[in-house]
């Protein structure tokens, strides 16, 4: 991969590896971090190529624990190319892709064929997520010692959980000694039903089934119980009510390897979008009734849910955020609620939403890019830390946003090939400006401005 | 005119005292202010004149095409629709989805596009699935829709017939006002499109709607008990009291719903037998209401279910008359569409 050496000058360095936050100067070279601090410019080389970081913020790049980049099978809703293009565009440098595919990841082949697909057309790196049991049905074990072997991040049966109370023990204590979790899908199918939206004020006038929050409780209390018994690595997927977080802090307090995520949607929104009303957040854009792009699991819920989550993750409860990106065709979406598929396309709306909490000092800036980066990375182990560091000789895996620039969501401009988003025509404040991964960059927004190499007089 | 020399009576358009507000599409009555529900009843009152006569036919949509496109069985309100349309002289289409291209996996989107192309006015929607008439509203841009029905969610004509029946029998003054009108609706709260917009009907016309039934066919958010769902607007429209002989208690009209015997299988119910002891409209509850109240039902009934067949057919039964209210309200609707903006 060809790098080269790129000096970013004056920016806000915040690097939550270090509980670094000062502006300063980053020297990328060899796709590694050189240095990070104030440079004179006799430590600048030659042929270094120069960006100004002025009010632009640089950390490590964010970490997806999350992801449905629907390839192998379903191309026509996603690709790693177009995920991957995505992701750098949303400042994310690590992809974890969910292993709902067709066929599922569920062997080493899959996993090799990620891989390869992931060498040949991808920006970013690509962490696939394998299965917990074979065909994600729910019945067998998934071979989890080759998915290891072979490289998977995780094991997860998302889109579904793993129903079978006793099958998640075994999967917990067959996985003990791989030191990597099960990030279970927390929905218990009898309670959730043909539920299509959260349950509440809205899916009763809008006369659509509920999806009552203990659908989601249940499971973890359930697997915070597995997860005592058996002394497993559980990992909560897209915790999405408020009284979820007690039962997490709770897991956390008694000191069991318990973890969880939290979606950039379940932050920001709520189930008032169902019915079309956006609220003060959708600047410009009118919403409508029924608006399938808000059908989502988990649900959209209350503005009660969204606050608690946001504590929980402020206060270090929720440990990371994920996109959950879950890009879909038109045609699945253009149908009635119902019908609709559920998922929304993130990963190139997710910083703009999340910053919404910065501005609004609901959550610091720092914690924010914490959630982002060091947060998934200690989810998914030790040997992922230097992903989440800007520490010198770290790969030069950056993001370089600006929090302030204004822009408004425009799917037609999307790199995912999945326009499914409530967000469409609404304006976000605070955008990715350039990408490196290893030091190579992959993504230049309209705003960044590179000096061309000269040599030093 | 040659062509209309067998009509003998003025148009619709001299009948209505009153011109019903334009709007584009029937979707639900969240959307409907009081004025423009008053509005609608009163050119309902003129419709209803039409349909008394010998020959039940004005010009009013001469030239005009309507389609009732049905995804689910119906036998009132489709016939209550065709005979709406066609004694205002519009071409009525009816269009099922047994036998049309939806078998064929055409999308609901797709019959709707198929449909406008070809020069329809008006499409008439029922559809098991809530929100379907929105999603005709949002993409057909030439094309009126009407919610026949959808899913869980609406059915306005319904309500807006209910309404007419009410105010017929109860309204009070020159208007008709049903201020102050105790309204109970019984049974499956939770499956019944007819009670949500009833509801949405009764509280903007001032009536005070009270919800019996059992609590697991109440919607959640509405039941008291429910503490950790923040109550609505919605909700703040009514009350509910599982207790129907407490409810009933001086009510003006008690609205029976149909009961589906499926309830049963799939638990909300320990068993018919039990609903119809605590729930079924009775002479005997029946007399703890209102001296001279009404009794409404949507139809189709389930006699000996949710009603006795002596209150279905008895002497305060309104039953049959919302069927013939239907096709006045029907009428009303019809033509404020079709002589609605982009007409």
């Amino acid at each position: 991969m060809e790098t080269e050496t790129i000096l970013i000058r004056r920016a806000r360095i915040i690097d939550p590896s270090r509980q670094l936050d000062r502006v300063g100067d980053l020297l990328l070279g060899g796709g590694e971090i050189l240095a990070t601090g104030r440079l004179g410019r006799d430590r600048v080389p030659d042929g270094c190529r120069i960006i100004k970081g002025d009010g632009l913020v640089a950390s490590p790049g964010f970490i997806d624990l999350h992801c449905h980049l629907r390839e192998p099978g379903f191309e026509y809703k996603e690709t790693i190319a177009a995920g991957s293009r995505a992701g750098a565009k949303g400042g994310f440098t690590t992809l974890c892709c969910m292993p709902n595919t067709d066929p599922p990841i569920d062997n080493a082949a899959v996993v090799e064929f990620i891989h390869e697909r992931a060498r040949h057309d991808s920006l970013v790196r690509i962490l696939p997520i394998g299965c917990v049991t074979k065909g994600r049905k729910g019945h067998e074990l998934a071979e989890m010692e080759e998915l290891a072997s072979a490289g998977v991040a995780a094991f997860s049966d998302d889109g579904d959980p793993v129903y079978d109370a006793n099958l998640m023990r075994l999967a917990l204590i067959y996985s003990s000694d791989l030191g990597l979790a099960i990030t279970n899908h927390s929905q218990d199918p009898s309670l959730s039903c043909n539920g299509v939206m959260a349950e509440g004020s809205v899916a009763t006038h809008l006369g659509l089934d509920g999806i009552p929050a203990a659908a989601e409780e249940a499971m973890i209390a359930r697997d915070i119980a597995l997860a005592e018994a058996t002394g497993g690595r559980l990992h909560v997927a897209h915790l999405s009510t408020a009284g979820s977080v007690p039962l997490v802090r709770e897991a956390k307090e008694r000191g069991l390897s318990v973890t969880a995520e939290v979606c950039p949607h379940h932050l920001t929104i709520t189930d008032q979008w169902v019915l079309g009303d956006k609220g003060e957040a959708a600047g410009a854009a009118g919403g409508r009734a029924y608006d399938t792009s808000t059908k989502v699991y988990p649900p959209l819920r209350s503005q009660r849910d969204v606050d608690a989550l946001v504590e929980a993750l402020a206060d270090g409860t929720i440990d990371c955020i994920a996109t959950d990106h879950a890009p879909h065709e038109l045609s699945s979406k253009q149908v009635t609620y119902q019908d609709a598929a559920f998922g929304i396309s993130v990963l190139e709306t997710a910083l703009g939403s999340l910053l919404q909490l910065v501005h609004r000092r609901k959550l610091s800036m720092g914690a924010m890019i914490d959630r982002l980066t060091t947060g998934p990375a200690r989810v998914l182990g030790e040997s992922y830390s230097d992903l989440a560091s800007m520490q010198s000789g770290t790969p030069a895996d950056i993001v370089l946003f600006d929090p302030e620039e204004e822009w408004t969501v425009d799917t037609s401009e999307f790199e995912s090939k999945g326009r499914n988003t409530p967000l469409e025509g609404t304006v976000l404040k605070g955008r990715v400006v350039a990408t490196f991964v290893s030091g190579r960059l992959v993504y230049q927004g309209p705003g960044l401005k590179i000096e061309e190499p000269h040599a030093r007089p | 005119m040659a062509v209309s020399r067998t009509i003998e009576t003025p148009d619709i358009d001299d009948l209505l005292a009153v011109k019903p507000t334009p709007r584009k599409h029937v979707l639900d009555l969240d959307d409907f202010s009081r004025e423009e529900i008053e509005e609608v009843l009163e050119s309902a009152r003129s419709m209803k004149e039409v349909l008394g006569r010998d020959i039940k036919k004005v010009p009013a949509l001469r030239g005009k095409v309507i389609v009732t496109l049905f995804y689910e069985a119906s036998t009132r309100t489709r016939m209550s629709f065709e005979e709406a349309g066609k004694v205002l002289s519009a071409d009525v289409i009816n269009m099922s989805a047994s036998g049309s291209s939806a078998e064929k996996g055409e999308s609901l989107l797709n019959t709707g596009l198929t449909i406008q192309a070809m020069g329809i006015d008006t499409i008439v929607l029922r559809h098991p699935h809530s929100g379907a008439p929105y999603l005709l509203a949002q993409h057909l841009n030439k094309v009126s829709v009407i919610n026949a029905g959808d899913g869980l969610h609406a059915h306005p004509t319904q309500a807006l017939l209910d309404l007419y029946t009410v105010q017929d029998k109860l309204g009070s003054g020159a208007r008709g006002s049903l201020e102050g009108l105790k309204v109970v609706i019984v049974g499956d709260v939770l499956h019944s499109r007819v009670a949500r917009s009833n509801i949405w009907g009764f509280a903007k016309m001032g009536a005070k709607v009270v919800l019996s039934g059992p609590a697991t066919l109440m919607p959640p958010d509405l039941l008291r008990s429910s503490k950790r769902i923040a109550r609505s607007q919605f909700a703040s429209l009514v009350d509910v009291d599982t207790n129907l002989d407490r409810a009933i208690e001086g009510a003006d009209v008690v609205m029976a719903l149909r009961l589906q015997k499926e309830r049963q299988n799939a638990g909300f119910l320990p068993s018919v037998r039990e609903y119809i002891r605590r729930w079924q409209i009775t002479d005997d509850r029946l007399a703890k209401a209102k001296p001279g109240a009404l009794v409404m039902h949507p139809g189709p009934m389930n006699e000996g279910i949710e009603i006795s067949s002596s209150i279905a057919h008895g002497g305060s039964s309104v039953i049959e008359e919302q069927v013939t209210n239907g096709v006045a309200v029907r009428m009303a609707l019809l033509f404020q569409l079709t002589t609605g903006p982009g007409q």
